[in-house]
This record gives C-alpha cells, sequence and structure tokens, in this order.
C-alpha cells in the first residue's frame, strides 16, 4: 500500500473519525483518501480553506472529545504552528502528519527532512514540546500512527508524525495493527459536550492572573514532557555492539544508510545505525552508551544538518562526530552514504565533514 | 398599607454567570451577553451549548458565560466551531466575535465556515474599533473616525474603506439569515434580542449559516461618555452601517 | 419597583437616561470600585408615578445590576 494511505488507513483503524486538511504536494493521496475512507465508516473529512483553518478545526473536534487528524507537508506546517502551540497549552489531543518537502519557503515537491528543528523544538511560540515521531517506511507508518493517538490520549498533547514525500509515495506490504473499539474509549476530562449535570467547563491558553498563574501552568506542562521523556523513548540500534562508526539517521535517510551498512559489513567494516524513532524525546542517553573514543559517530540527514546538533548535545566530545546532509529534495544513494562512511573511516574530509563542537 | 406582591420581571439570565463583568462602563458587550443568555434560557439551550469566544475584549467570555466554551486562536473561531459541530452536531454551537477577530484575520475562516453552511449561530460584535489592543483601526472602522493608528482619521486612499462583511456574506447561499442590530436603545435592544434568538432557531432547524451584526458602542475607545457613544452610534455608525435584515431565506 | 446592585454598577447613567418616569438619578456617593452608582428613587412625590415595572432601566444596563420587580 502506499505510504500516504497506509497512515490514512491506520488511523481510521486507531479510530479517527475527523480529518481535516489542504492539498500540498507531496501529500495529496492522504487528503484524497481520507475523503472517501471516512464515510465508509460514518466519519467527517473536510477539505479547509487553508492548513490553518485545518489545525483550528482539528482543535474545536479534539476539544469535543474526537480523535482528529491533519496532514500536511512543510510549508503547511509552517502555517500550522500557531494551532499546534494553543493545543499544547490548552493540553489538548491531536495527530500532525508532515509528509516533509525541500524548502525553505516554497521550495520543492521533493523529499526532503529540512523540518527537524520545527518539529522538535517547537516551532511556535512558547515553551512547550510535542512528541515527534520517525518512521523508516510503510509498515512504521501503519504502527507509529497507532502509537501517535495513543500518546495524543494519554499526555493530552498534539503529536507529530514525520514522514517524507518518499515515503509518502512508496509501495510496501504493511499489516495493520487490530482496530481499536471506538465504543470502550473514555471521553477524556477535558472534553467538551454540553453542561448537563456538570459545571461549565472551559478550555483556554490564556492565563492573566497577577500571581504567577502562566508560569505555574508551564511548570505543570515542563512536568509533563519530564515524564514523557522518561517513558516514551524510541529508538533502534542495528549492528552497533561492536561497531566502531555508528550512523546516526532516522527515517528514509536511516534506510539508504542501512543499505550502505550492509554493504560495507560484508567488506569487513564494523559499522551500525543508531537509529532515532522519537525525535522528542531524543533518545539520548541511549545514543550516549554507544559513544566512546574509539567510536565515531557519522550523522547523515537530508537537509544541511539538524538533528546533529541533538546528536552533540547527546554526545559531547565522548566520541568525533562527522556529517554528511543533502538539502533541497536531493537524495543521495547507499554509494553517497558507503563514500562518506569510507571517508569517515579515513578520516580525509572528502565527502561529509567534521563536525565540530 | 400592606405592600402588594411582587412578582419579579426582570433578573440574570441562567446563561450568564452572576461574575462581575471587566467591561468598560456602557459597553456594549455586556449587553449583548444578556441577550444572547436570554435566548439560550427561553430556548432551553445551555445544557447543550458549546461556545467559542474571541481574542478581544470578550477572551474572557468563558468567565461570563454559563456553559462549555473553548478558547480559539485569533479570527479562528468559525474553524473552530466547525470541528466542534461535526462532531457533535446535536448540539448548539455558536461564536461570538469581533470586527478584528470576524472580518479581518478570520475573513478566510467566516467566508468558509459562511460559504460551507455550517449549522452555527455567530454573533459579531461591531464597535468600529480594536477595544482591547487599545484603539486600533479595525476593518470596521469609519471614515474619518481617530483610531492610534489613523492619524487624522480613516482615510480612504491611505487605509480603504470600511468593510461590509455582513452584506458580503449574503452572497453565500447556504448562509440563509443575517440582521444588522444596534445596542443603543431600548428599542433597538429588543430588535438584536429577536434576531438572536431567530439566527438560533435557523441552526435549531438547520436551514444553514446566520449571523447576528450588533453595532456595539466603546465609550473607552471613542473617547466618549457612555451617552455620547450611544449617541454617535445611534447618529453616525448607521450612516455606514445600516441596521436591518441583510438576508433572509429562512421562510419564517 | 426596581433594585440596583450599587456594587456591581459601573456608573454609565444610561438607566438614568432611559427611565420615562425619571426615578433614577446618579447617587453622589462613590462605591467601591470608585464609580457613581445609579440610585433608585422609591418614595415619590405625590401624585408622580413612581416606578410602574417597565424594565427599560435593566434592559439598557451593561451590568444586569437592575432586578425589576411588578406588583402581581
Amino acid at each position: 500500500m502506499r505510504g500516504s494511505n497506509v497512515v490514512g488507513e491506520a488511523a481510521v483503524r486507531a479510530g479517527c473519525r475527523f480529518y481535516f486538511g489542504y492539498p500540498i504536494t507531496p501529500q495529496n493521496e492522504l487528503p484524497e483518501y481520507m475523503s472517501s475512507r471516512l464515510l465508509e465508516v460514518g466519519g467527517t473529512f473536510i477539505q479547509a480553506e487553508s492548513e490553518i483553518s485545518a489545525i483550528n478545526m482539528v482543535l474545536g473536534a479534539s476539544a469535543a472529545g474526537a480523535r482528529a487528524m491533519t496532514s500536511s507537508s512543510s510549508p503547511g506546517l509552517a502555517l500550522k504552528q500557531e494551532g499546534i502551540s494553543y493545543m499544547a497549552g490548552m493540553e489538548l489531543p491531536a495527530v500532525i502528519v508532515n509528509m516533509m518537502r525541500g524548502g525553505p519557503g516554497l521550495g520543492n515537491i521533493a523529499p526532503s527532512a529540512a523540518d527537524y528543528f520545527q518539529a522538535t523544538r517547537g516551532g511556535g511560540n512558547g515553551d512547550y514540546r510535542t512528541p515527534v515521531l520517525a518512521p523508516a517506511g510503510c509498515q512504521e507508518l501503519a504502527e507509529l500512527t497507532f502509537t501517535a493517538f495513543e500518546l495524543a490520549d494519554c499526555y493530552r498533547t498534539p503529536v507529530m508524525l514525520l514522514g517524507d514525500g518518499l515515503m509518502g509515495q512508496v509501495m510496501e506490504p504493511v499489516v495493520f495493527p487490530d482496530p481499536i473499539d471506538l465504543e470502550s474509549r473514555t471521553p477524556l476530562e477535558c472534553t467538551l459536550d454540553g453542561c448537563v449535570n456538570r459545571e461549565p467547563k472551559k478550555l483556554y491558553s490564556m492565563y492573566l492572573g497577577q500571581q504567577g498563574e502562566l508560569m505555574q501552568h508551564n511548570w505543570d506542562l515542563q512536568a509533563k514532557y519530564e515524564t514523557i521523556t522518561a517513558k516514551e523513548q524510541r529508538w533502534e540500534n542495528y549492528l552497533t555492539d561492536d561497531a566502531e562508526i555508528v550512523v546516526v539517521a532516522y527515517g528514509t535517510a536511516s534506510r539508504i544508510a542501512r543499505a550502505a551498512i550492509n554493504e560495507l559489513r560484508e567488506k569487513g567494516l564494523k559499522v551500525g545505525l543508531f537509529r532515532p524513532i522519537t525525535l522528542w524525546p531524543y533518545p539520548k542517553k541511549h545514543l550516549r552508551a554507544l559513544a566512546g573514543d574509539k567510536v565515531k559517530m557519522a550523522v547523515f540527514e537530508l537537509s544541511a544538518g539538524q538533528m546533529v546538533e541533538d546528536v552533540a548535545l547527546s554526545v559531547g566530545e565522548r566520541s568525533e562526530i562527522y556529517f554528511y546532509g543533502v538539502p533541497g529534495g536531493v537524495i543521495p544513494t547507499p554509494a553517497d552514504v558507503t563514500a562518506f562512511l569510507r571517508s569517515v573511516q579515513a578520516e580525509d574530509g572528502k565527502k561529509g565533514r567534521r563536525y565540530e563542537i | 398599607m400592606s405592600q402588594p406582591a411582587m412578582k419579579q420581571v426582570f433578573k440574570r439570565p441562567d446563561s450568564l454567570k452572576p461574575a462581575e463583568t471587566h467591561y468598560c462602563p456602557g459597553c456594549g458587550h455586556s449587553i449583548a451577553h444578556r441577550l444572547v443568555a436570554e435566548c439560550l434560557d427561553e430556548l432551553d439551550l445551555r445544557e447543550k451549548t458549546i461556545g467559542v469566544p474571541p481574542v478581544g475584549c470578550a477572551v474572557l467570555a468563558y468567565n461570563y458565560f454559563n456553559f462549555d466554551m473553548v478558547e480559539a486562536p485569533h479570527g479562528r473561531a468559525l474553524a473552530v466551531a466547525t470541528g466542534i459541530k461535526r462532531v457533535h452536531p446535536d448540539k448548539f454551537v455558536l461564536t461570538y466575535q469581533g470586527d478584528g477577530d470576524l472580518a479581518a484575520i478570520g475573513t478566510a475562516e467566516t467566508i468558509h465556515a459562511a460559504n460551507r453552511g455550517e449549522k452555527i449561530s455567530t454573533i459579531f460584535i461591531n464597535n468600529a474599533i480594536y477595544g482591547m489592543t487599545g484603539g486600533q483601526m479595525a476593518p470596521t472602522t469609519t471614515l474619518g473616525l481617530v483610531a492610534t493608528t489613523t492619524p487624522g482619521g480613516r482615510d480612504p486612499d491611505r487605509d480603504g474603506r470600511p468593510i461590509d462583511i455582513s452584506r458580503m456574506l449574503a452572497v453565500c447561499e447556504n448562509t440563509v439569515y443575517i440582521e444588522r442590530c444596534a445596542l443603543t436603545s431600548v428599542k433597538d435592544i429588543k430588535k438584536a434580542k429577536k434576531a438572536i434568538k431567530k439566527s438560533f432557531q435557523v441552526q435549531l432547524d438547520r436551514l444553514g449559516f446566520s449571523l447576528v451584526e450588533l453595532l456595539s458602542p466603546c465609550p473607552t475607545n471613542w473617547k466618549m461618555t457612555p451617552r455620547k457613544a450611544f449617541e454617535w452610534v445611534n447618529q453616525e455608525m448607521i450612516k455606514t452601517y445600516p441596521p436591518g435584515v441583510i438576508k433572509d431565506t429562512t421562510g419564517y | 419597583m426596581i433594585v440596583i446592585d450599587r456594587e456591581r454598577c459601573k456608573g454609565c447613567h444610561l438607566c438614568v437616561d432611559v427611565c420615562p418616569t425619571k426615578v433614577i438619578v446618579v447617587d453622589t456617593k462613590l462605591n467601591k470600585k470608585g464609580y457613581q452608582p445609579a440610585l433608585f428613587i422609591e418614595e415619590v412625590e405625590e401624585g408622580a408615578k413612581g416606578c410602574t415595572g417597565c424594565a427599560m432601566c435593566a434592559s439598557v444596563c451593561p451590568d444586569v445590576a437592575i432586578e425589576v420587580y411588578r406588583a402581581q
């Protein structure tokens, strides 16, 4: 099944009955799929007038108690930041899908992964974070869509699913998790459904009081983020036990890297892959556990270098860090990555560069 | 002589909390809040209502209205309300928005909710100025009115003319009822209440989108006394924004 | 007759203007917020109409500060 459609199908099976979106290449297959699939399950699809309107429809649907989703690509995600910040402040669940493309600005429609900062640093205003899940193929697109809805409900937070244009277009076999039983889902405490036999509820992110109410609210949010950081990190170690070079890559970049790693292993080079699956919370300690002066980190990204900063934060000066990345929607081949890793081994700077802290 | 038995004929409606508002003396918001609350009471809708306040002076409306409310980013109330109404088609959903919220930053959301004919009732408070932020020009600021960002008064060449969003929305076929009323005399207040109630009935009958525009005095930012502000609406503002029915395909 | 909550009143005096029998005046004493609230004149002169319970004051009051009662 095609990646974009996988997300849609997984969302429906995970109980999503409300999708609001706006067309933008390269993820149009997802709203198109949802427009007919939701009809089959009695859900609601609205093609909104903009990405801004779509995220706000998600906000309303979520406040009303539903599992709601929106999707877009990089420039459209820039528009959604206000809504995401509000939902983080109001503690409302939502799933937001970004099929990344080249930027900045209008960029191009080729796959890229240059929205790492936007996704993991909280692209909107204020001190907030959103869990960011980075699948590396269609099977993970399916599984992590379920995870996204679960995390969103469990922690009352917007959750981002970060794919890219390539992942959205490829077709791979998928085994979907079992559909959830919507009837048995308990409504969240924050649900607005009319104040019958109870006090009216108000959902807001504004705290104007003079007694430090907003400060306290922020500390409460930070405590929540600490809990998520403690409990929800996800990552994969591939052939890292005896690795002298550890490639650090996520998403499509990790697939390309894996092919290069397999080839180099056959030729006797001890190279492995550390693949973060949650980009926030970043699995820092687990990456740090692999570092040491006999291990080199080789960061590979489809960008000019964003995750490499988190690698530097995780590893510090324990290992030398090397970086190879190509921005603007150009996708390196496994041969390019092989050349990078050879260059890391030789320390000759011919492909990629040493990343100085 | 014994006191004759007294019957209370006017009291605070249930859909309004007893909280004292932060609105200025003579502000139209308080009157509008009360009318909305009275209509909800009369139609027995309080426990089914979910409301979306604006960003503006009424941003704290959830402290005054006695029903479920959810904040929306500035201008996005009708998109948020759309999400709510699609999840709960059987509940009563209203937005309460000012002129900046509805006709500046929220123009796209307003037009498209009206165009889709969302079964939502919108109360549009037009006070021809940006109140909460201290008196800057609104899209509805009338020519010559001095706002803090229109030195010398609104100029048609430099600032454009006041927008008539209600008439623009009337073009949308799925928008079935739009009326403009003032809040600045007892007679106008009675008419405004009738219009609000009709808009609520439109939603109950699922006919489409409806909007009531209320010309609202803003004594503080117009730099007038409440009395003078009321007069200004009745004598000046209605020249740009004449009250009356702008669209009615309800058949009522 | 009417009951004005003088602490709730913000002294906009719209009720004073609107009352047809002129039984509401501006109080000289300030309330806690520093406004001069409206004041209801309960005892009227011989022959004067007094409050008819028309509720025009309450209808124009922005602060729901007035309750209105009518003889049954």
